[in-house]
This record gives C-alpha cells, structure tokens and sequence, in this order.
C-alpha cells in the first residue's frame, strides 16, 4: 500500500495551514475511526466525514474553507479545526426563517447532531478524511502514512466524479432541506441540476452561525 | 491595479491571481478575485471599516448589511430566481464571497446599444426584448416575496449564457442584449409581500431609469408591460404605481 495523500491548495488562506486530503472506500474499520473521535485520541485529530454527505470537492472544501479562516482567525466555535470542518457541513437552520427569528448554531446538541449527520459513524462506508497541518507539523509523509495504517480501505483520489458516485442524494436533500423546490426538480439536464444543487448546499453552509 | 487603498485583509492572503478592483462605491468596493481553485472566479463584496462612524455602531451596521444581504441572496436562489449565488461570508472582516456573474451591467449594455442613436429607439426590438425580461425578472423576483431596495440598470447583469452553464466564461460582447438577467445587490433587499413596497420598488426603477438612459425612457413601458404578466398581484402593482408617481411629483413640487 503505498501511502500518498493529497496536498489541497486553497486560495485565501494563510500559508502556514496545509490542508490534505483523502476518499476511501470500502471502509472496513468505522467503529474503530469513531471510537477514536469519540475517546478523543489525540493521535486520531482528522475531519473525518461520512462521504455519503458530499456532493463535489466545492461543498467538502468550503467548509474546509470556513474552518481554517475561523482556526487562523482564532473564531472557532468548536474545539478544534477539525471538528469545525464537520460542523461546517451543517446548514443554516435560520434559511425558512424570516430575517429577525435566527437561531444561531451555537449551542452544543446542534454542534452534536451535525457530527452525527456528517461525521463518520459506524456504518460509514466510504469516507473522506481531512488533515489541517500547521507550520509544517504533521508533515505530509507522516500524516499519509498514518491514514494508510489506520484506516482499512481502498484509497482512491478524492474527484467530483467519485464524491458524485459516492453521494447519497436522498440524503443531501433533506439535511439542506431541498425537497419541495419545483423549479430545482424542473431541471432536466443532470450537470445543470448537480450544478444548482451544489450552489444551494454551499449557500445554506455560508449562513449557518451567521 | 487593486486600487490606492490597502486590499481588506481577506484579499492579502495567498492567491493564484492578483484580485482586481471592479467598482468602489460609497459604502464598500468590488474586487473580482477566486475562491477556492484558480478555475472559480468570485465577486468579493467588501465593505470598509468607516472612520468616520463609532466603531461600535460601524461594526453593528456592517454586520447587519452583509448579513442581510447574505440572507436575502440565499433565500432568492432557493426559491430560484437569478442572483448570485453566496459562497462565503464574514460579518466580522466585512465581507461577502459571491458567484461571478459574467456578463456585463445592464446599463453598461443599453448605453453601448443606443451608441449615439436620437431616433429609432422606439423600434428597437433587440432593446424592447430586453426591457421585457427586466421586467420578468422583477416580477419573479417579486413574487416570492422580496423586493430589492435599489433597483438600478448598474444594479442587474445581462449575463450571455444561464449561470448554471457558466464556469467562468465569456463576459459576452460588446452591444449584445441577448442573455439573462441576473438581479444583484440585495445590500438593501428585504422581504415584503406588501403591494405597496413592490411599487416604490418599481418606482424606483423608473426614476433611476429615466436619469441613466434618458433617450431611452420611451420604452421603459415595456419593462411594467412584461412586469404585469409575472404574477398574481401585479396588476395591483401597477395601480399603485400610479399612485406612487403622484406622491413623488407633488414632493418634488414642495420641495
Ligand atoms: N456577483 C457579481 N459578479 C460580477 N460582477 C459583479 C457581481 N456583483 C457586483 N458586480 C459588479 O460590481 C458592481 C458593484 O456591485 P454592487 O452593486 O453589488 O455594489 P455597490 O453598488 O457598491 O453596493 P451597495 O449599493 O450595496 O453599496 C456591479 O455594478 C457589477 O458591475
Ligand atoms: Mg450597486
């Protein structure tokens, strides 16, 4: 197995975070990997996300994008940056709302229900693992080496067509909340609508905690 | 060329290209720039700390009008009307990251095509078509309950091909009205069903219009024409309009 990860050049974000990431499929050690989140096992700090959640490398990398302006302007509203790239993937709650009733995403069982939807869990098939290094540290070896050993899977690159593969989109339109929207189900070209679709969910990620 | 004033801190992060500085309005400053990958190009909405106010206030009103534009902009998109799309924000750092809109203002379009053209005007159908789909978009944008607060010709693209199709190419040429029009700057946009606001909204429009492109008020007709066939309510609208038009004329014939 050889272990390579891949390096994620963001625009807009501080050189001193470097972002890598990585699909695997097939995963065969979920309860494992969530067991180590849960017991927070220092060793096992990742943005581990249950890919059934993503649609594209846009929707993954915004909150992704999020999260490391949050980290490096020292506004994060989970523990860690990793946690706040799962958190991230949630949607605002306030976008059926009028402008004044907003409930902000601040509180602690909605921080909680969002690693359920979009963290890894136990029946997590494929899965998408991000790793934030600060300042060189870990390095890329050492962080590629480490997923190799500890997550039992098939290590595939992390492309918009294997996220769209691996995608449950039953799922992505209720947790973003786009059942019911006539004009999106009008949509008969498949890129079109994916496109739209894509827009929508990173939208709804932008105004959560706003 | 980013402009004379230091680029917001958001933009003096690494990039793979040097933003640039489209508009600088009163209240903030547009810079076309990427977000995420070099291949998404973006409109970053920034609006400036103002020295000149309170901090404290400065602080709470630019909050309020990014998140309220932010809000607005998601809602239209939701319920499928053209406006760009919302990427990121920051109520803090004072800024929005938009969808890039290819394509060009609306004014910008209208003013190329009457070039320096007195007569004729009233025939031309390639302006008349256009005048239409403003006010379709209006319409659609009216009936699901938002109205824009500053409806402008510089505040509409004409966009060369649907969004969804666009990754970034062509701006579209020189004179061409064919293409969509994108509504955009919800700064002052807000929710209304109110009969009223949709014909202070329209008003508005009007007056702007009629300044913007005097030679071409002759077909601004259209615009309420195709305006009237949107929705259910429309036809209200447009009554109330008159009503608005006469309240303006005896305001500015007291003051
Ligand atoms: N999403 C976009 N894509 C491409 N160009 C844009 C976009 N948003 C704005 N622009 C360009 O920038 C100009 C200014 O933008 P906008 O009208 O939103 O700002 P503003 O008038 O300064 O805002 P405000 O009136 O709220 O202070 C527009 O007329 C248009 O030319
Ligand atoms: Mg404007």
């Amino acid at each position: 197995m050889s272990s390579e990860i891949e390096v994620v050049q963001l625009d807009h974000i501080p050189s001193r975070h470097v972002i890598h990431l990585a699909l695997f499929q097939d995963v065969g050690n979920a309860e494992f990997l969530h067991k180590q989140l849960l017991s927070r096992n220092a060793d096992f700090e990742y943005a581990f996300v249950d890919a059934s959640v993503i649609v594209s490398r846009l929707h993954l990398l915004s909150a992704v994008f999020k999260a490391v302006t949050s980290a490096s302007n020292d506004v994060l509203k989970t523990p860690n940056v990793h946690s706040e790239i799962v958190a991230n993937l949630a949607a605002s709650n306030n976008v059926r709302n009028h402008a004044h009733s907003v409930i902000q995403m601040t509180d602690a069982p909605q921080i909680a229900e969002a690693y359920r939807r979009y963290g890894v869990s136990t029946a997590t098939k494929n899965l998408v693992a991000v790793k934030v290094a600060e300042n060189g540290s870990p390095s890329t070896e050492q962080i590629a080496e480490h997923l190799a050993k500890n997550v039992e899977g098939t290590q595939v690159p992390a492309t918009d067509e294997k996220l769209a593969s691996t995608a449950d989109m039953s799922k992505v339109f209720k947790y973003y909340k786009l059942n019911g929207l006539n004009w999106l189900d009008k949509i008969k070209d498949h890129s079109a609508k994916q496109k739209e679709v894509e827009m929508l969910v990173v939208g709804a990620m932008a105004l959560r905690g706003l | 060329m980013s402009g004379d004033f230091p680029l917001p801190p958001i933009l003096q992060t690494p990039c793979s290209s040097e933003p640039v500085l489209i508009t600088q309005g009163a209240e903030g400053r547009l810079y076309k720039t990427t977000y995420l990958t070099p291949n998404l190009p973006c409109a970053l909405k920034y609006r400036p700390p103002k020295p000149w106010r309170h901090p404290t206030l400065d602080a709470r009103l630019t909050k309020h009008r990014i998140l309220s534009e932010a809000r607005i902009l998601s809602r239209c998109r939701r319920e499928g009307i053209r406006v760009p799309g919302v990427y990121a924000s920051d109520e803090v750092g004072g800024w929005l990251m938009l969808e890039w809109v290819p394509g060009a203002p609306v004014r910008v379009r209208i003013n190329e095509a009457l070039g320096d053209r007195q007569s004729g005007i009233e025939e031309d159908e390639g302006l008349k078509d256009l005048m239409r789909r403003i006010g379709k978009a209006i319409g659609d944008m009216h009936a699901v309950g938002v109205v824009h607060g500053d409806l402008t010709t510089s505040n509409m693209m004409l966009s060369p091909k649907p969004l969804n199709e666009v990754d970034g190419e062509p701006e579209g040429q020189k004179g061409c009205l064919e293409g969509e029009i994108v509504i955009i700057d919800l700064g002052l946009a807000s929710g209304s069903l109110l009969i009223e606001d949709r014909a202070v909204d329209l008003y508005v429009l009007e007056r702007a219009f009629g300044s913007t492109h005097p030679r071409a008020e002759c077909i601004f007709d259209q615009v309420l024409e195709a305006y009237n066939g949107t929705f259910k309510q429309a036809p209200a609208v447009l009554k109330k309009l008159e009503d608005v038009r006469m309240r303006g004329r005896k305001r500015s014939m007291i003051g």
